[in-house]
């Protein structure tokens, strides 16, 4: 396999799990801007790292929430848009045509021509939601067909690095940010519970049920703050992801015979968010634990660069 | 998978594979004007005929010619709504495959597929095993010529073609000259292109020895038809085209410089941007082969590897779809982003074979195409089994005059140019155009060829209202390496619009399936 594939296919997985963590956070956020305050829209381009340039974008329109919205979804010049997203995606994917099957292939085109189909009529008439649950559904499609099609061999490693990394590093953006402007001084004792709000954190990842059934309690914010960070069993947080990127290193070491410096990393890091206790984590502080994390997760992802050639 | 049918005939002593191409690298090209009639060379004979031979329709007395009888069958019993439900099934299946053609330099995601037409072009057996003889000949006399030309040039030395006609050719290439290729083969994959004009006359319009394209499509084509009318299968033995992939590979590796008994191939691509890039993809990809841009290859102690994951990677054989110019920065065009720096002194050092070799170009043009018939009578001895289209050659006082007394019944051709750009269709062109255009011709009589106007046969087609005839042609694909191969049929092209003869698919041209039937059922009763 080339190193060229390599860096295709981590980075599709990379673009289309970003897309699909930005379709639900968005959702999330209308929902949200639905019951209660009106700080959303700001707090959302927190997520995105992107005041700067929401902020320059909101001179121009006048709208709140909907200009963001379309800022996140069909604006073409945001590298992070779902639409350009996908584009992203599709694009390493049409260059790896050989090395992903028609299922996957298929998929993903197809959610790509639906985007294009909708982007072209009358902007203003554009179903907004509709689109966004389309790429939510699809990109759990295109997930699907990749699990389900794809060969175990390098090439399916790199697109699980790619697509976990992200994902860890999306759950924790979005921890991060919620927390602090949930709780400005890091604590999580509550004078008073924002229910809505807190659910709403959970909805991003789309764990509102799950934890319910983990806890079986009211809503609480440690426990929120450990669902999304340390829990092994759920499929968007931040140990689980780890995890996966973890497991992924060990496969391509195994087939490589070589081990390095992003081997080293990733076994760190998976190692940190299993033993970590959750009140560890508020001891040290919330904000500075996860910005560790996130900083490790960016110089794991320039190490897998180096290690494989992929720059 | 080998059909039975080559079993059945042993003279041919090649086996059978259908070679067709598409547009591409150099499918680009006006295939020809079909007009009312056809003149042949020096006015010695002029059949009139008031329109043009259909495939399916001009038996004798109008009747269905035997190939196409389950064909027409078909077409009679299945419903309007049927028809139209089908061709949406096919439009939808071509664009979520990804199969589409996008002119060179488009912005990226401006693609559009070719339209498939889903009526099959037919060939009975015994015309196809007349093609396959003249299309094996044809390509070894011009690999001998290729040999030659980068040789000692006997042919030049024997007055047969003049030396300067490969010398001062714009696509010879110097460095190329001296190298003694494994099977002394230069044109790994040729794209042949026909013409038929009557029931037994066809016409090699044109040789592709460069990076002929299409053959996706002649793969494709035959899938979406068996998802679509296996009933018509059933009803008359198709001879199969899968194994083109297989083959392809086969001769690739049987050309590698080093004695490795699995040779490392790899298929080198401009990219993404190209318009032939599905092709590209798809071709590694059955294969079982890299996809490589020239950025994932290099040059090392005069050895090229790929940059893998796990460390460099010796490659041995590289079927390029890049061009001549662009291969290697150090060599040729210094510009070039889509090649190998070092790549050619690899190749002169005999550790790497590219495909099609270097400078075919002198092979191909449409001035060397007019010695093509001298090559098959010197280098085998034999006379050709298909004819060129009669060329007047307008660096010739006599034809050039022969030429400009008949400009509006002749179409004038650049002899470097493609894509129907630079000719003149005399039939088709007012008196200012022809004008304009003697201008130009005499300014350089030297740049073009002139051919008469034929009448492309015709092939049952459908279109906005109903089913109409419209004009094809046909690119087989020949493959030499150790043997030489070709996969029964080839790629049909069809010019969509009415009258027309232009194919090209960025001019209105769409596809067929081509089928080439197992013995049995006769062209004609």
């Amino acid at each position: 396999m080339l190193s060229s594939t390599a860096k295709n296919l981590y980075w599709m997985g990379r673009y289309l799990q970003r897309a699909k963590s930005t379709a639900r956070l968005i959702e999330a956020t209308q929902r949200m801007a639905l019951q209660s305050r009106g700080e959303e829209a700001a707090g959302v381009a927190l997520i995105f790292g992107m005041e700067d340039e929401f902020r320059q974008q909101q001179q121009q329109s006048s709208g709140r929430l909907p200009s963001l919205i379309d800022f996140l979804v069909i604006d073409e010049n945001n590298p992070s848009s779902l639409v350009s997203s996908i584009g992203a995606a599709r694009r390493n994917a049409r260059e790896e045509r050989n090395n992903i099957t028609v299922d996957v292939w298929e998929s993903l085109n197809g959610l790509w021509l639906e985007l294009s189909e909708r982007l072209r009529g009358n902007r203003a008439l554009l179903d907004r939601g509709a689109l966004i649950e389309s790429v939510k559904k699809q990109a759990v499609m295109i997930f699907g067909a990749a699990q389900v099609t794809l060969l175990r061999d390098e090439a399916y490693n790199f697109l699980q690095l790619g697509a976990f990394l992200e994902r860890a590093d999306n759950t924790a953006r979005i921890l991060d940010v919620k927390f602090h402007v949930l709780r400005p001084d890091g604590s999580p004792h509550a004078q008073e519970l924002d229910y809505f709000a807190w659910s709403e954190v959970l909805a991003c990842i789309g764990a509102v049920r799950t934890y319910r059934r983990i806890y079986r309690s009211a809503l609480d914010p440690t426990k929120v703050a450990e669902l999304m960070m340390l829990r092994r069993d759920v499929p968007r947080s931040v140990h689980h992801c780890l995890r996966m990127v973890d497991l992924s290193m060990r496969e391509l070491a195994e087939a490589y015979g070589a081990r390095g410096e992003a081997d080293r990393l990733a076994g760190e890091l998976h190692a940190r968010l299993r033993y970590t206790r959750i009140d560890q984590v508020f001891e040290m502080g919330l904000n500075k634990f996860l910005g560790g994390v996130r900083g490790n997760i960016a110089t794991l992802s320039d190490e897998i660069g180096r290690q494989f050639l992929l720059d | 998978m080998s059909s039975s049918a080559d079993a059945r005939d042993p003279s041919v002593g090649v086996r059978r594979r259908h070679l067709p191409s598409f547009a591409g690298e150099e499918s680009l090209r006006f295939v020809g004007p079909s007009i009312a009639y056809i003149v042949i060379r020096q006015g010695v004979k002029c059949r009139m005929a008031s329109k043009a031979f259909d495939e399916m329709n001009s038996g004798a007395a109008d009747a269905v010619r035997a190939p196409y009888r389950a064909v027409a069958n078909w077409l009679a019993q299945t419903s309007p709504e049927k028809v139209a439900a089908t061709r949406h099934e096919v439009d939808v299946f071509y664009r979520r495959h990804g199969i589409t053609f996008g002119a060179y330099g488009a912005v990226d995601g401006a693609e559009s597929t070719i339209p498939f037409d889903i009526i099959p072009r037919v060939i009975a057996w015994d015309e196809w095993e007349h093609l396959h003889k003249g299309l094996v000949q044809r390509v070894r006399a011009l690999n001998a010529f290729l040999a030659d030309a980068y040789g000692e040039r006997e042919i030049c030395r024997a007055g047969v073609i003049p030396e300067q006609q490969v010398l001062m050719n714009a696509e010879f290439v110097a460095m190329a000259q001296g190298l003694e290729l494994p099977g002394g083969v230069h044109a790994h994959i040729a794209g042949i292109d026909l013409v038929r004009v009557g029931e037994k006359d066809f016409y090699v319009l044109e040789d592709n020895v460069r990076t002929p394209s299409g053959v996706s499509y002649v793969l494709e084509n035959r899938e979406v038809m068996m998802r679509l009318a296996p009933e018509l299968f059933s009803a008359m033995r198709v001879l199969p085209v899968a194994d083109y992939t297989e083959e392809l590979l086969a001769t690739l590796r049987s050309v590698s410089f080093s004695d490795d008994a699995e040779p490392n191939v790899v298929l080198l691509t401009p990219g993404h941007y190209n318009s032939a890039y599905f092709e590209h993809a798809f071709l590694a990809d059955e294969m079982g082969i890299e996809l490589v841009k020239g950025s994932d290859l290099f040059v090392d102690e005069g050895r090229v590897y790929m940059r893998t994951p796990r460390g460099p990677q010796r490659v041995d054989v590289i079927y390029r779809r890049v061009d001549d110019g662009f291969l290697d920065p150090l060599a040729m065009r210094p510009d070039s982003f889509l090649g190998v720096a070092g790549l050619l002194g690899a190749l002169r050092a005999g550790r790497v074979n590219i495909v099609n070799a270097l400078g075919n170009g002198v092979a191909d043009d449409k001035s060397t195409y007019t010695y093509v018939p001298e090559m098959v009578r010197f280098y085998l001895g034999d006379e050709p089994i298909l004819a060129n289209v009669p060329t007047w050659r307008c660096d010739r006082a006599d034809d050039f005059k022969y030429v400009l007394d008949r400009l509006p019944e002749l179409v004038v051709k650049e002899i470097h140019g493609s894509g129907g750009k630079g000719m003149l269709v005399g039939p088709t062109s007012s008196k200012a155009e022809i004008e304009e255009f003697t201008t130009l011709l005499k300014a350089r009589p030297d740049n073009y060829i002139a051919q008469p106007t034929l009448a492309l046969s015709t092939c049952p087609t459908f279109v906005g209202q109903g089913v109409a005839p419209r004009h094809v042609d046909l690119r087989p694909f020949v493959l030499s390496g150790r043997k030489t191969t070709i996969i029964p049929g080839g790629l049909t092209r069809v010019a969509l619009k009415e009258g027309s003869l232009v194919v090209n698919s960025s001019q209105g041209g769409g596809t067929k399936d081509t089928w080439v039937l197992a013995p049995g059922v006769a062209a004609s009763d």
